[in-house]
């Protein structure tokens, strides 16, 4: 109730006047009535963050007879004031389908035992943790550590990510938990580290409304973020003269609506259009160039270029088993080595390449040192704009000089003086075999004309999913990652999360290699033995599904799936366990722009879900000191240490359990439940208190509770980590005052633009007498070279300094030919989230768009025979799925290139996508493969 | 056994020509085969040979309708069929509503209604003035006006296309027959049946009458729907000439003394030297 | 006319009248029951007729003229590949028989092939009408006229929904979306469908996609939906708008005070003195 906007004194005056007024025939004034209406309703609002996007806007939700009956875009959020898109619109229904999962469920045999092929029948929670204790205990004998994994999300709530990776990492050992938002972010997230030093975006939304120009790339904003693309149209309509918008996409859709200019580019050629944008600086226009900050702020650098496309090498176990066909072999042959073509051979020219050189491809990492000015600038020669026009027009049925005139305008809108740019992407420049590289350039342009880190300018990473930065990268439930910015392979920042966790030294795993797609090879390759997917839909939402699903179904291993609606992933899983949903816990999610925002619990979950954190806690009450903590084998003859006799020092014995060290310890305890306190008064708790559906837990005994306040206590020792570091957050209890704050919260002042001394506290800190402070701390000290290697290996520190990266144009590794003439590209619609578990049951969006149609061009239809409306198989080298033909629809590829939302179960299209990924990024390029489309 | 199938063959017959016909029409709408599409208002045979209801084309006619040369050609197709083979053979082999009729009427001689209520209290010429006021009112409105109320179509398309309230049509028509008027809906006032009955009368098939045979058993009479047109039972061999005879074949089958059986009409016993109608 | 008219034997068994006397009362009563069956039957046809909120296939030719042509064999309906189109049934409070779609259940899809309309028999559809240039024009098509709600479209209220113009076949023609800032909030902009009635089909894939509980955005028939402004206007900015005048005369006016002549109406002079 804390958020009605009337106090008690107020509603006892405003119903007394209206009963007062009613019982004499008065009208009342209209204002007045409404206040009294709101006041003397039976449901209640409050506030939380919308379920969907990275956009973050804030939402009211009312909650009536236990449940969510009606939403309201939150008047007083900063990103979205009271406004929301129409998935946002839906936030009450998404809870309420039909078929919510609501028990455990295992693949039994007739007799109750678990059986691999059996049907899924009910079980209860505490027959579900025994079989995933079994199971755990088998996959650790048979593969160690590496044998467990979790596919993690960039969906979770900031507690239950922290939960998840903690148990994960502090307890198995394992740093085999990777999100989904490896798919989505990881390319942003290595752009960030390689050239910042530290991850997350530094500007903010703010951009928006003081930009003079924004610029797409590979970002359908006006599907994907609609409210943010809605102040960009507001930006646009306040000086349509002044403020350009420009697409830039491989296909055309709405996000051309708006422009100014749309330019159609070639699958992959963002790289060259990027490098032109410099090359145009650097060598028609010198005079743009900020030789001031670029001196102060910026060095240049370079990176091996032939590092393969992160798809399985030789000599992997599937390869040698047989799992791959000739056909797909045609395409991974390129991950140990690829002829140089005609395309890319001028842009290689620098590194020594010329067409039809054989380039061996190894894996190279994320080492770069540092280059010259003048290799920077040898670099860049080739792209001139005869050579990037060429390459890089996407509409064949586009006049070059028409093209070349465009990309001309594009670079003088960078290079113009005074004119302030945004450039924005999503999944154009992270899905991408080159994502890192690619990301790494768009900064390139924005550092050489200091139009970045500005109110108004800037290089900016748009997130996909709602807490990607929050939970994901931030938390750090990556496979490499500890929370805040910190790396497992990192020995001090290991120690200082050890010491924190209050585990013995030595107990976290150094090697953290095990990405989601090395996830999905290793149950193939028969390594990872158990599997939990966590907030997310891996079997649907990975390329080469085929291979992926097989795994699960076919081998040996146990796959476990907490889901709130039966998926793919949960329809290919051994057992399924019923997840509260979003508002059915309490939770924090961290958006695009640094916004950290919290929400309380609403309702009750539905039957007998519970949430994640839950879980994760429960399981841990399953092992002890003795189980996961002595000597533990990694691949390659590695081990890790038995730490079982430094737990003792701590005061831990062999059965003290996880739960009492990770989860229940004194810290923790300390968190009390207070039906006082007014951030607690008058809300569910379901892991806390326990609550009226007496749920019985995983020990076959009514669940009561923990007993202390769990959400406070795994938020607040995360944030420790990042307080004082650069990654302040605000306390608990703030979150649930606010609309949520963006981080670093230093003295209770957010932050709006990091990096700069005027705005970031952090960077003032520094002293640098200028205008910036480049003040993150990874990859901070590089060896001197060219770009054809280093030469000199003493490490230069690069303190307080971003840098300019040389990185060509390169082919994706698989293009159309004669076979598969068709470039394929996958993605989103505005109706549908993701997968579309939650969307596809809300009546209005299923019915608004209820299946992923194959987007094409007309003539490309007619040439293979196809009608509109009528049914086609999109083929790859990898499998086929059927779809209907779009000529006419919201998305208009040119000839050469269709495109398929990913969003349908029943057009699974990513069976037909590739698994290749950047190798340094190792996020999937679901937007590039090579497919033929013939009548169904 | 044989007698049985000698007793029922033509209504074997008509019953699997009446299905048939309907199980066409159903595949033409649900699994889109182009044996026979439409409905028996306009139909379309292999998506080449048209049909049309002449009925129906007559009344589009005097509402003033465009004539496409599809439907005069369908409607000419149909109306020469009748004219020189069938007579009014649609209302018995072809027409959905026949089934319902014959069941109502069929109840009627195991109840023995008709011993209560001798007399009929409805001149079968009330559907010619249906044909007459429909073509008026048709020409009035400028709309098919019997085609808005007509049970038939109805019935038919209900079955093809989905029925609605059709099935109320299909139960009012049963109960008319069964309480109200025997043969009341085909006999009486259906104007398709009108029409096919001006039109039959001309038609080479025909059931002759062998008065050396009959027994006067009046068995044929009993079943005969139309029985108006078998006045010549007993009395005289010749054929039945009327244009409301539905050719239906019940008279012949239940005839033990073969005394009834189907001919080809002899041209020189010409229509016009019968009187037009027949007393009641 | 026939002198053989109902219950004539009966009347004559009963009472002996003359043959003549008989005759006229027998006419006048069978004349009376065909005008009191023909009255009824009548008001039937009429108010059936008088139903104009229905959608009609593509290249139906206009409501009056359909009525009069379409002979009810369903055949648009077989051939519509996306089970569309429907045959009024008894019940369904349509002219009984024809075909028509409703498009919050199915819209019609457009085909680019029109397999409807082809197979009319009888030219109630009518494949000139949905042709151009000699080939068949599925964007041809006038069917009906979405109309825009703008009380219940939520994109009215500055929700970024549009999901009817992302819907339309002919995107950015028939829908376009209009901005306009968002004062309340100050940085947002409402982005607002806007039906253009010149290439709207009708098709009702908008209708179809709304998010509303019902939907905000609807196609009626073009008669029901437009108004329309005389030809005595022409919009001077417009030079398309000319073409209204094709067909148009002058005609004389009446009005309450002009409905007399000037000579009558001079002579009245009332109690104006």
């Amino acid at each position: 109730m804390s958020k009605m906007s009337i106090s008690r004194r107020d509603f006892l005056k405003s119903s007394a006047a209206a009963s007062a007024a009613a019982a004499i025939g008065m009208a009342v004034p209209s204002d007045l009535e409404a206040k009294s209406n709101a006041a003397q309703s039976d449901w209640r609002w409050d506030k939380a963050a919308c379920r969907f996007c990275g956009t973050g806007c804030g939402i009211m939700l009312a909650t009536k007879g236990g449940k969510i009956v009606a939403v309201k875009g939150d008047p007083a959020a900063p990103v979205n004031r009271g406004l929301n898109c129409i998935k946002g619109y839906f936030n009450a229904k998404i809870m309420y389908g039909a078929d919510r999962l609501t028990t455990p469920l295992l693949r039994m045999d007739e007799k109750g035992n678990f059986d691999k092929k059996g049907k899924f029948r009910p079980v209860s929670w505490q027959r579900a943790f025994d079989e995933m204790e079994t199971h755990i205990k088998k996959a650790l004998k048979a593969s160690g550590p590496e044998g467990v994994a979790v596919f993690a999300s960039g969906q979770y709530t900031v507690m239950e990510g922290y939960a998840a990776q903690k148990m994960m990492k502090g307890g198995f050992r394992s740093n085999a938990i990777d999100p989904n938002a490896r798919h989505c972010m990881a390319s942003a997230v290595v752009g960030f580290y390689q050239t910042f030093g530290i991850d997350e975006p530094s500007g903010c939304y703010d951009d928006i409304e003081l930009t003079d120009t924004i610029v797409s790339w590979g970002s359908n904003m006006a599907e994907m973020h609609p409210i943010l693309w809605s102040r960009v149209t507001d930006r646009k309509l306040s000086d349509p003269e002044r403020v350009k918008v420009i697409n830039m996409s491989t296909y055309r859709h709405r996000t051309s609506d708006l422009a100014d200019t749309e330019i159609i580019f070639s699958p992959n050629t963002d790289l060259a259009l990027w490098n032109y944008i410099a090359h145009e600086i650097v060598y028609n226009h010198p005079d743009a160039i900020d030789w001031d900050f670029v001196k102060k702020h910026i060095v240049f650098a370079a990176s091996p270029v032939n590092m393969g496309y992160g798809m399985r090498r030789e000599g992997e176990k599937s390869l040698k088993d047989g799992k791959y066909s000739a056909k797909e072999m045609e395409i991974m042959a390129k991950e140990m080595k690829k002829v140089v073509s005609a395309k890319e051979a001028p842009a290689l020219a620098p590194y020594g390449y010329k067409e039809g050189d054989v380039m061996v491809n190894n894996p190279a990492g994320l080492a770069h040192w540092e280059i010259s000015f003048e290799e920077y600038k040898k670099f860049l020669k080739p792209y001139t704009l005869d050579y990037v026009a060429e390459i890089s027009k996407g509409n064949p049925d586009e006049d070059i000089k028409e093209f070349k005139k465009k990309l001309k305008e594009l670079a003088d809108l960078y290079i113009e003086k005074g004119r302030k740019v945004v450039s924005f992407w999503t999944m154009g420049m992270n899905q991408h075999t080159r994502g890192t590289w690619v990301n790494t350039l768009a900064y390139n342009v924005h550092f050489l004309l200091n139009k970045q880190a500005l109110p108004g300018s800037g290089a900016f990473s748009l997130t996909g999913q709602p807490s990607a930065c929050g939970t994901a990268r931030e938390v750090g439930t990556f496979c490499h990652r500890l929370p805040a910015d910190m790396m497992v392979k990192n020995p001090a920042h290991r120690k200082i999360v050890e010491h924190s966790w209050k585990i013995p030294e030595g107990t976290l795993n150094p090697v953290g290699n095990q990405h989601i797609m090395k996830i999905h090879r290793d149950i193939e390759d028969g390594v990872v033995k158990f599997a939990w997917v966590n907030v997310c839909n891996p079997y649907q939402d990975t390329a080469s599904a085929s291979h992926w699903i097989k795994a699960a179904r076919e081998m040996d291993n146990f796959i476990v799936t907490s889901d709130g609606y039966p998926g793919i992933s949960a329809k290919v899983s051994d057992l399924i366990l019923p997840s509260a949903m979003i508002y059915e816990k309490w939770g924090a999610y961290g958006n695009a722009e640094r916004r950290t925002q919290h929400w309380r619990q609403q309702v009750l979950p539905v039957g007998d879900a519970m949430s994640d954190t839950w879980q994760w806690v429960e399981l841990s009450k399953r092992f002890t000191v003795k189980d996961v903590w002595g000597e533990q084998p990694l691949r390659g003859g590695k081990k890790l240490p038995d730490v079982i006799a430094k737990a003792k020092a701590m005061g831990y014995n062999e059965n003290t359990t996880m739960y009492e060290i990770l989860f229940a310890n004194d810290r923790a305890r300390s968190y009390k439940l207070d039906p006082e306190d007014p951030i607690q008064a008058g809300f569910d708790n379901s892991e806390c208190l326990g609550d009226s559906r007496n749920v019985v837990g995983s020990d076959g005994k009514v669940f009561k509770g923990y007993g202390f306040f769990i959400h406070k206590y795994l938020f607040e020792e995360y944030a420790d980590f990042g307080r004082g570091h650069g990654h302040d957050l605000a306390d608990f209890d703030t979150y649930h005052k606010v609309r949520g704050l963006k981080w670093p919260v230093v003295d209770g002042k957010e932050t709006q633009w990091r990096f700069n001394v005027k705005y970031d506290p952090y960077a003032a800190r520094e002293k640098t007498g200028t205008t910036h402070a480049f003040y993150g701390k990874l990859a901070k000290a590089l060896m001197q070279g060219d770009l054809n290697g280093v030469k000199d290996k003493t490490k230069k520190s690069l303190k307080n300094k971003a840098k300019i990266f040389a990185r060509p144009y390169m082919d994706p590794p698989e293009m159309p030919d004669k076979e598969y003439p068709l470039w394929l590209s996958t993605g989103r619609v505005l109706e549908h989230w993701h997968s579309g578990t939650m969307t596809m049951r809300v009546p209005e969006l299923y019915r608004a768009v209820p299946e992923a149609l194959c987007y094409m061009h007309p003539q490309d239809a007619k040439e293979k025979g196809l009608k509109q409306g009528g049914l086609c198989w999109v083929e790859s080298r990898r499998g086929k799925v059927k779809a209907r033909v779009e000529t006419r629809g919201r998305n208009r590829p040119s000839r050469g290139l269709v495109f398929v939302p990913w969003f349908d179960e029943k057009v699974f299209i990513n069976k037909v996508c590739l698994d290749a990924t950047c190798p340094q990024s190792k996020q999937t390029d679901f937007k590039k493969c090579a497919v033929k489309i013939y009548k169904a | 056994m044989h007698r049985l199938y000698n007793t029922y063959r033509f209504l074997i017959l008509r019953r699997l020509t009446q299905i048939g016909l309907l199980l066409l029409y159903m595949a033409g709408n649900y699994w889109g085969w182009t044996v026979l599409m439409g409905n028996l208002s306009a139909s379309s045979v292999l998506g080449v040979i048209p049909l049309s209801d002449p009925y129906a084309v007559l009344q589009m006619f005097a509402a003033g309708a465009m004539l496409s040369s599809n439907i005069l050609i369908g409607a000419a197709i149909i109306t020469l069929f009748y004219l020189l083979i069938g007579g009014r053979a649609f209302c018995s082999w072809v027409c959905p509503v026949n089934m319902i009729t014959d069941a109502a009427n069929a109840l009627r001689r195991t109840f023995e209604f008709d011993k209560i209520q001798k007399k009929q209290p409805a001149s079968r010429h009330i559907r010619y003035w249906i044909i007459g006021l429909s073509l008026i009112i048709s020409a009035a409105f400028g709309v098919a006006a019997f085609e808005f109320i007509s049970p038939v179509a109805m019935v038919h398309r209900g079955i093809i296309f989905g029925i609605g309230f059709g099935w109320a049509a299909m139960l009012v028509i049963f109960l008319f027959d069964l309480f109200v008027l025997k043969n009341g809906w085909c006999g009486h006032i259906c104007p398709i049946g009108g029409v096919y009955s001006l039109v039959g009368r001309f038609s080479f098939v025909r059931v002759h009458h062998n008065e050396a045979h009959c027994t006067l058993c009046m068995k044929c009479k009993v079943v005969c729907p139309e029985s108006q047109v078998l006045h010549m039972i007993g009395k005289k061999s010749m054929p039945v000439l009327s244009g409301e005879c539905t050719n239906c074949g019940r008279c012949v089958e239940v005839c033990d003394d073969e005394a009834l059986e189907f001919s080809i009409r002899k041209f020189l016993e010409a229509p016009a030297s019968q009187p037009l109608e027949e007393k009641i | 006319m026939s002198n053989r008219l109902p219950e004539k034997e009966r009347q004559m068994r009963k009472q002996p009248v003359s043959d003549r006397r008989a005759f006229l009362l027998n006419a006048a009563r069978a004349v009376g029951l065909a005008a009191m069956g023909g009255l009824v039957w009548s008001a039937y046809v009429d108010e059936v007729k008088a139903s104009e909120l229905l959608l009609r296939p593509p290249g139906a030719l206009n409501e009056e003229a359909f009525l009069r042509t379409c002979i009810k064999c369903g055949m648009c309906v077989e051939a519509c590949p996306y089970d569309t189109l429907m045959l009024a049934k008894p019940g369904d409070q349509k002219p009984l028989g024809t075909p028509y779609f409703i498009p919050r259940d199915i819209p019609c899809y457009m085909c680019t092939d029109i397999p409807c309309v082809p197979v009319c028999p009888t030219g109630a559809l009518d494949v000139e009408s949905v042709s151009s240039d000699d080939k068949l024009d599925i964007n041809s098509a006038d069917m009906g006229l979405a109309v825009i709600d703008h009380e219940s479209c939520i994109a009215f209220w500055g929700i970024q929904c549009d999901a009817c113009y992302r819907a339309c076949p002919l995107l950015d023609v028939a829908i376009t979306v209009e901005y306009e800032k968002n004062a309340r909030t100050g940085k947002h902009a409402f982005l607002k469908p806007v039906v253009h009635a010149d290439a709207c089909t009708g098709c009702g894939l908008c209708e179809h996609a709304c998010v509303t509980e019902k939907a905000a955005i609807f196609v009626l028939p073009r008669e029901v939906a437009m108004g329309r402004a005389g030809t005595h206007y022409i919009r001077g900015w417009d030079q398309n708008d000319e073409q209204r005048l094709e067909g148009a005369s002058s005609r004389t006016t009446t009005t309450e005070i002009s409905k007399k002549s000037a000579v009558d109406s001079l002579n009245d002079t009332g109690d104006l003195y």
